[in-house]
Order: structure tokens, then sequence, then C-alpha cells
């Protein structure tokens, strides 16, 4: 049998309500598994909002949402829990001794006595442009990430979009590209000053063909990407012939596979039970963004609320036998972190 | 609350049926927020961040609006079906009488 990670509980989702949940399955003895679509923890704090403050999080008139994340990784230290970054969870199977096969888009095996879904609004994936037969071309002739460089070599590319990664990527694939058109819908860029003072020049030097204020409209090719047409506010429609197209609108959360794991949705929401946050198929259960209940609030102070409910019946449902008996940190401080002086 | 207090927001959806929203200027809302406590098919996802355009709306009335902040030209420009009079729904806050009779449309549905 393939190798798989072994634990107690996994938590998919790696955000702040995963992260705390460790926590709290640790005062039970419990070793949780964090599973992330993206390549750190922290979720939206980390990915999206780094730098905002939250205000209402109890004992902290005001923290930025990157501090946050890093005195929860902090907090859960003791507890050691591992983590699987960068790899989406894609199938959830039902073992013969009542475990969970959780597999990961990498094929990361997990095996779990009781999962915990953190996924807050899903896993971030790219933005898709509304070109009605897009998919068709996706690996051959579209990507949404640059993922080989080199194979951009020689290549008719275009780039849509005007954020940074759309200047970032024009300015690095203009070196290998045999011709590169950049297509913005406005005329001003808003990445780092640099990289546009950087693009512009590339232009004006004829290596990036720049079209401003037009949106990439239609694709077309027999079984790779071979020409697309440009929508200009003003000019009408231009045909380009082109080998690839990298379209860059930033990410935007999709509950994704989870959505076929047999749970109750509602609205895209895990629908759970307030006593436990349990969902419909035994040992599984949802916390914070991505669960919904009657009064659900999306606060990470609520989440924090949930995953320790949870933890307990998740104790129960791995160890029925065994009776639980509840204790204070302030009484029977965490092993593993020093008490202060 | 007083009567003066309550404005009204005209909002043609998706379908092309126009709501006639009473949209108090006392309470902090804002157009996202507004349309959400009516139903309107308008999700809010990253909760008024002017992070997820899925609030994206047109403004079809001439009320002066002020300028989108930087994060919110951000968004826009990685929202499809974007025109001159695109904004977010949650940056647009009803907050005084000069918004009343205000008419929107919701942009398509990207995702």
């Amino acid at each position: 049998m393939q190798h798989s990670i072994e634990t107690d509980i996994l938590i998919i989702g790696a955000g702040p309500v995963g992260l705390f949940a460790v926590f709290e399955a640790g005062l039970l003895k419990l070793r949780c598994h964090l599973m992330d679509a993206l390549p750190q923890a922290g979720g939206q704090l980390t990915e999206i909002y780094p730098k905002k403050p939250i205000y209402d999080i109890p004992g902290y008139p005001s923290v930025l949402a990157g501090d946050l994340v890093q005195n929860l990784l902090k907090q859960i230290e003791p507890f050691g829990p591992g983590f699987t970054l960068g790899e989406r969870a894609e199938t959830l199977e039902k073992q013969e001794d009542g475990r969970f096969l959780v597999t990961g888009s990498r094929g990361t095996r997990h095996l779990a006595h009781v999962v915990f879904i953190a996924g807050g609004l899903g896993s971030f994936e790219p933005r898709k442009p509304p070109i009605s037969n897009i998919e068709q071309y996706e690996d051959c002739g579209v990507a949404y990430f640059v993922r080989d460089p080199e194979m951009y070599a020689g290549k008719r590319i275009l780039i849509a979009g005007g954020g940074d990664s759309a200047l970032d990527w024009t300015i690095y694939l203009a070196e290998k590209a045999a011709e590169l058109t950049l297509v913005h819908r406005r005329t001003e860029f808003r990445g780092a000053l640099d990289s546009v003072d950087k693009v512009m020049e590339l232009a004006k030097e004829g290596r990036v063909r720049l079209i401003t204020n037009a949106q990439v409209i239609g694709l077309q090719g027999e079984k790779h990407l071979e020409s697309v047409q440009i929508q200009h506010d003003t000019d009408g429609v231009l045909d380009l012939k082109v080998d690839e197209f990298i379209p860059l609108f930033g990410l935007t959360p999709k509950l994704g596979p989870i959505g076929e794991w047999g749970l109750d949705l509602s609205d895209g929401a895990v629908v759970v039970n307030t006593f436990d946050y349990s969902s419909n198929v035994p040992g599984i259960f949802a916390i914070g963004d991505i669960n919904t209940y009657p009064g659900k609030l999306k606060l990470i102070l609520c989440g924090f609320h949930e995953a320790t409910l949870a933890c307990q019946s998740a104790f129960r449902h791995i160890y029925p036998d065994k009776k639980l008996s509840f204790k204070y940190t302030t009484v029977t401080g965490i092993e593993g972190m020093p008490a202060p002086a | 609350m007083p009567e003066n207090a309550i404005i009204t927001v005209h909002v043609r959806d998706r379908e092309n049926t126009e709501h006639i929203l009473e949209a108090p200027i006392d309470m902090g809302l804002n157009v996202m927020e507004l349309c959400k406590s009516y139903d309107l098919p308008v999700k809010g996802t990253c909760g008024g961040m002017a992070l997820c355009a899925s609030c994206h709306v047109y403004v079809r009335s001439a009320h002066e609006l002020p300028a989108p902040s930087d994060d919110e030209m951000n968004m826009l420009d990685q929202a499809f079906f974007v025109q001159p009079n695109s904004r977010l729904g949650c940056q647009i806050k009803i907050n005084t009488r000069d918004l009343d009779g205000l008419e929107l449309t919701l942009a398509p549905d990207a995702e």
C-alpha cells in the first residue's frame, strides 16, 4: 500500500480557524495535520489582507491579519502539527477501518479518524475570463499560471491583465518570446511603478506590443490555440495570431471538490449542527466561514468557538469509550510551552 | 427613524427586473449590504473589502459618487464585463440623501 500521512484530525484549510483547531485538539491530546491549497498557512489573512487590521479578536484592540497568523502558529507550535501546503484536497474516501483517506492534488495521501473542513471561502483558483470556449484550450494554448517559463521560448504570446503578475511576466517573457502582446482593459496599469516603466520601455523599443482599452473576447484554433479576437473600446475587433494566451486576473475562491464529498450543502456552504459543528457525515465537521447554520456569522471569533466544540466531539468519535475531562489551560498549562517567568 | 433618513435605490437585476430598495442613510450600509438585505443575487464573497468583485454594479444615474479607491480600481482591473460606469457595490456607502434615486444595474455573474 502507498504511504499515507496518518493523523487523528485532518484539517482542510490552514486559515486562522484551522490553525486554532490544532490548539484545541492538542489540549485533548489529538494530533492534527493541516492541508491547504495555498503555499503558506494563514488562508485569506496571509494571501489577501496580511496588512489589514482586525478589531474584533478578543483581547486585541487591533491586530494585523498577518500578525494574528504568526501568533496562531506560535500558539500551536507545542503540538507539532503536520502541514501539506500548496495542495488542494481532491478526494475523500471512507476506509474499512472507519478512517478517511483524503488525497491531495499532487497525490499526497492522508489517513485520519476525523476530518475538519476549515476551508473558508474555498480554495483560491485563477479567475477565468468569461470567454465561452476558454476551457477547451486549457493546457493547449491557455494557462492561468506560468508553470514553466522555458516552454514559452520562441512562441507568440498574449498576456492579459493590468496587475503586477501581468507586468512581471510581460517583462520576463519578452526576452524569450518570438512576439509578446499585453492587453489591458484600461490605459493605466496598477502594478509596481518600476514594472510599469519597464513595460512602457519595452513597448517603446518594440519588444512588447501594448494594446490598452481592450479585452480578449474570442479564441480560435483547431487542436491548439491559433488566434484570438481582441475587442478595442473604440477601434473595433482585432484578430491576432498567438500560440499561447496567459490571462492573469488574480485569484478567486471556489468551493472546489469538497462540494462532491456527499456533504449537505446550502448556497456553497456545509450545513452543520450547532451542537458540535458536525456535518451530515459522521466524523466530518465543518468550522469557520465554510459552514452554515441558523444565525451564522462569518467571523474569525465565531470560527474559534466552532473549532473548540468540534474538537470535543472529535475526541468522542475517535475514543468512544474514553472519558473526556474538561480542563482549563490556566490550571494545567501547555506541555512544551514554557510558563511565563 | 426620521423619514428623511430613508432614501430609495433602484436596482435592475440580471433578469432585467427593477427593484426599489429603501435604504436608511444612518446605518453605515453600503450598496452590497443593501442588495443582500433584499435577497438580491449579490454574493459579497469577501465581505466588503473590495477583494472579489461579486458586487460589481453599473451606475446608470448621474449621481456624483466619491472616486474609487486604489483597492477598488485594482479589483476592477481583475474583474470582467467592466464598463466605464462600473463600481463595486461594497465601496458605495449609503450615507447621504444625495444618493436618493440612485440607479444601478447588477453586472453579469462572472463566476
